[in-house]
């Protein structure tokens, strides 16, 4: 179609304000044939996924000269990075979903399996993408050097937790500084707002070279968001590239069979105009350099891309799920042994030179990683929580002038509510159960007595 | 409470002004407590609630100019140069005071819009059909002046429109989304229940989408039935961090629109549609605001209270005659007693945060209260009214609080007679409160 192909070749911004349907004719019966078509998926078999390393760590026989030459240009620090962050993640998940078995946080989820669609993404985007998440991609924001410090403070919900003042639950990460939107826990909703968030990329005069990036589980693609959200950046452009980490059988208990009888997510980007790619998302580095050819088709077309990472999670949904009901331990087993994406990127680097990796640095990163995870969390562990009234804070903007002195800053049911808290902590603060929760607060029944 | 002129304490004009200048004597706009007589009933077409001279569009109350060159959402204390009216702007328009122009609701929130879209040059406006002008007409020729990529259409997806305008505004845009009616807000409930409203506060303040604002017409038409008719604003009074806003006039409609537009909350904007050319005003044609959270006692009166907001605002006024001057059928039930009934007629016009200030003063000194709206009465605005107001006077209170809404039904088509608060319902509703 000749208005694809234009708008492909205009790498120009501002030649895309035209993003809207009025240039789009689409006219289903420019084609006709003699018999009906029917047909219910975009490529014989299935759509392959793009490799490059193997479950060896080698690269695979029969890929494509100019992918092994883009794997093999690649900066080896860089490679080296992916690789220390992957080999962290499992041990902060290791810490962290303990402590939530010995009741020190309330909630944990892992990412055991999907570190290389994570950290192999996070690594292919600049550092100023805004970042949309679901609740799995801990991994973009460690890359991004998150402080662990912000990290432990919002698990614990400590006073020092700016991301959500101690108000989501745990792993409900979020950080201006490193443009990584708060996660929710409503599935997709992020979908369509990352479409908002590229076309106002799109108008953003020093943003054009700025992308956004998406990430959902296979399961929450089943919500109607996914369909509004792809759909929407489809027509009304914007640099976006969705990735959806297909971790191969488990919305919670539910198998992708009861998921979907279509060819996976991939099948679905064609059928809204977007290009789409699936990549093996246990091959890090396939990850990486497909995310980053995402990316720059994203950028330079103005446009959404979809990526389909194929991977598998190894660790149960949550802490509040035990995922021996609905499968094998052994089955799990044998993915964690034989596809492992940290062995893969490991093997490869060891192959490329001692110098990138090796069993001394190895140890070297799991030791610094545990003491610095331990540290903060102990620091963490020790905190209060925020003060009692940041439950009343952020329901609205803070009011300014006459209004807000009025109510310190606060509209009004919330300033009267918090009245009334007040009145009944000062009279009732002193029994035994409201007395012991109080002391978790910071400045605790004192704080209280100034509102 | 705005009962004010719109101009500084101690201000004076010049003795050419008609009007003695004080904050404490707000125009009256029903003839319905004066002893003089009215020859027919008014509706909306001739209602006494609507300013249809210049002048008295000028004399707005709490209405505020905003003349500075860029208005974006949020108030930065310094950049606000609002200012009241000054004696300048009452003069005439060929001598350089304020213009007005007579709009109907939509030509006012095409002003409003036309206004937004001019002074800050990060907002954007859209949804389903509104690049050739929308089907109630609201954004005609915007996208022909301000361009495609500005005022364009959106694929046909509630739940797209409102995550689209989330995300355009966590980027610090200025998003005004239109949902086609409000019976077709459901799908994206998730999107302004989970996420517009509870963004702030779930980040700690670190992100916010105060910058977005939703626009939907709302409530009956004559016709509508079940899914053109619906009055959802209860629906969203548990979504905290969600402002909700009726207008009643266009005057109001611009107001409060430019008001929600750059409040830096995410504001769901009602209109009803059945106004939309049937009220026809005054509309001053530069960029003014009206104030959010504020009702407006639209006429003062010392025996019962009546809080109303949108449509039913004009039928309060239609019973309101009849009361005074019954037509021969009704004679012989209205009570000779209550013809002469002081009635103070309160406009609500924020629905989230309502002002209950306003209302308690009222009913404080009335000891009766009638709220009327259209949506149904079960978890209704009116119940939440009626359980502040006896918490708050309980021990003024004369009568129950008396709930005039639509019935616990879907808007059955053939039955909006009767479904509705109508003149006869709502004289019914104050002679029993009255004769409790």
């Amino acid at each position: 179609m000749l208005v694809r192909q234009t708008a492909l070749t205009l790498a120009r911004r501002g030649t895309r304000t035209l993003a809207t349907t009025a240039i789009r004719s689409h006219t289903p019966l420019t084609e006709t044939c003699s018999s009906p078509h029917f047909f219910d998926a975009v490529h014989k078999g299935t759509i392959p996924s793009f490799r490059l390393l193997g479950p060896d760590g080698v690269l695979v026989k029969d890929a494509e000269e100019e992918w092994v030459q883009r794997a093999k240009g690649e900066d080896g620090e860089k490679l080296k990075r992916m690789l220390e962050v992957m080999t962290m993640l499992p041990i902060l998940d290791q810490i962290l979903y303990s402590s939530q078995r010995q009741g020190r946080i309330s909630f944990y989820m892992t990412g055991y399996g999907e570190e290389g669609t994570v950290v192999g993404s996070a690594a292919a985007w600049e550092n100023d993408d805004e970042v949309f998440a679901q609740y799995r991609e801990v991994g973009v924001l460690i890359w991004r050097d998150y402080p662990l410090s912000s990290l432990m403070a919002q698990v614990f919900s400590t006073a020092s937790d700016i991301a959500t003042k101690g108000r989501q639950m745990p792993v409900h990460y979020g950080s201006r500084e490193h443009h990584f939107h708060t996660i929710s826990s409503p599935l997709g909703t992020q979908l369509p707002q990352a479409a908002g968030a590229a076309y106002a990329l799109k108008r953003t005069p020093g943003r054009e070279n700025s992308c956004v990036v998406c990430y959902a589980g296979e399961g929450a693609t089943s919500e109607g968001d996914f369909h509004a959200g792809l759909n929407m950046a489809s027509v009304l452009g914007g640099p976006l590239v969705y990735v959806v980490r297909n971790n191969g059988y488990f919305a919670i208990s539910t198998p992708v069979s009861q998921q979907y009888a279509g060819d996976s997510i991939a099948a679905r980007g064609p059928g809204y105009g977007i290009e789409t790619v699936r990549v093996d998302g246990n091959d890090p580095l396939a990850v990486y350099l497909a995310c980053k050819e995402a990316r720059r088709k994203a950028v330079e077309g103005q446009k959404p891309v979809l990526v389909e990472a194929m991977t598998y999670r190894v660790g149960h949904h949550s802490t509040s799920d035990d995922s021996s009901a609905y499968r094998s331990l052994s089955a799990v087993e044998s993915v964690k042994k034989l596809d492992s994406p940290i062995h893969r990127l490991r093997r490869y680097l060891e192959s490329l030179s001692p110098a990138l990796w090796s069993a001394e640095h190895d140890a070297k990163i799991k030791d610094e990683s545990k003491r610095a995870i331990l540290r903060e969390f102990s620091k963490a562990e020790k905190e209060k929580k925020p003060q009692l009234a940041e439950m009343f804070g952020d329901v609205f903007a803070p009011v300014q002038g006459e209004e807000g002195q009025r109510y310190g800053g606060l509209e009004r049911p919330q300033y009267e509510q918090k009245a009334e808290l007040k009145r009944l902590i000062e009279k009732w603060g002193e029994t035994q159960t409201w007395k012991k929760e109080l002391e978790k607060f910071a400045g605790g029944k004192e704080a209280v007595a100034k509102w | 409470m705005l009962t004010r002129t719109a101009l500084p304490r101690g201000a004076t004009l010049a003795g050419t002004q008609r009007r003695a200048l004080s904050r404490s004597a707000p125009r009256s706009y029903s003839p319905a407590n004066s002893k003089t007589a009215v020859a027919l009933p008014p509706t909306v077409a001739n209602s006494s609630l609507l300013r249809t001279s210049r002048d008295d569009a000028l004399w707005t109350p709490g209405l505020l100019w905003r003349d500075e060159e860029h208005v974006g959402v949020g108030r930065s204390e310094e950049a606000k140069r609002d200012r009241e009216l000054k004696e300048d702007d009452l003069r005439p328009e060929e001598e350089g005071g304020r213009p007005t122009e007579k709009m109907n609701v939509y030509q006012a929130i095409r002003s409003a819009l036309h206004t937004v879209l001019t002074k800050d040059s990060s907002s954007l406006v859209f949804g389903e059909d509104v690049s050739f002008g929308g089907v109630f007409r609201c954004t005609m020729g915007l996208a022909d002046q301000f361009g495609q990529e500005r005022v364009f259409n959106t694929p046909l997806t509630e739940q797209g429109i409102a995550g689209f305008g989330i995300g355009l505004s966590t980027m610090g845009h200025t998003a005004v989304a239109e949902m086609q009616f409000a019976d077709y807000i459901f799908p994206a409930f998730d999107q302004l229940v989970n996420e517009a409203a509870k963004y702030r506060y779930r980040s700690g303040g670190m992100f916010n989408c105060g910058s977005l604002t939703i626009r939907s017409p709302c409530s009956a038409v004559g016709h509508g039935g079940l899914y053109h008719s619906q009055s959802p604003e209860a629906f969203f009074l548990q979504a905290s961090g969600l402002k909700i806003v009726v207008p009643r006039s266009p005057i109001q409609a611009k107001g409060l629109l430019l008001s929600a537009i750059r409040d830096p909350n995410p504001v769901l904007f009602l209109e009803p549609k059945i106004l939309y050319r049937s009220a026809v005003e005054q509309v001053p044609t530069t960029d003014y605001e009206l104030p959010l959270g504020q009702a407006e006692v639209l006429q003062e009166g010392k025996d019962l209270t009546i809080v109303s907001y949108g449509p039913p605002l004009y039928t309060v006024e239609t019973a309101l005659h009849h009361l005074r001057q019954p037509d021969e059928d009704l004679e012989k039930l209205v009570p000779r007693d209550l013809r002469g009934l002081s009635v103070e007629l309160i406009d609500l016009r924020t629905i989230m945060p309502y002002d209950i200030e306003t209302i308690v003063k009222s009913v404080n000194k009335t000891g009766r209260l009638m709220i009327v709206h259209e949506a149904p009465l079960a978890g209704s605005v009116a119940s939440e009214l009626a359980a502040e107001v006896q918490q708050r006077c309980f021990l003024r209170l004369e009568a129950p609080v008396k709930r005039l809404t639509g019935w616990d039904t879907p808007f059955g088509l053939a039955y909006e007679k009767f479904y509705l608060p109508d003149h006869v319902r709502i004289l019914d509703g104050i002679i029993e409160t009255m004769r409790y």
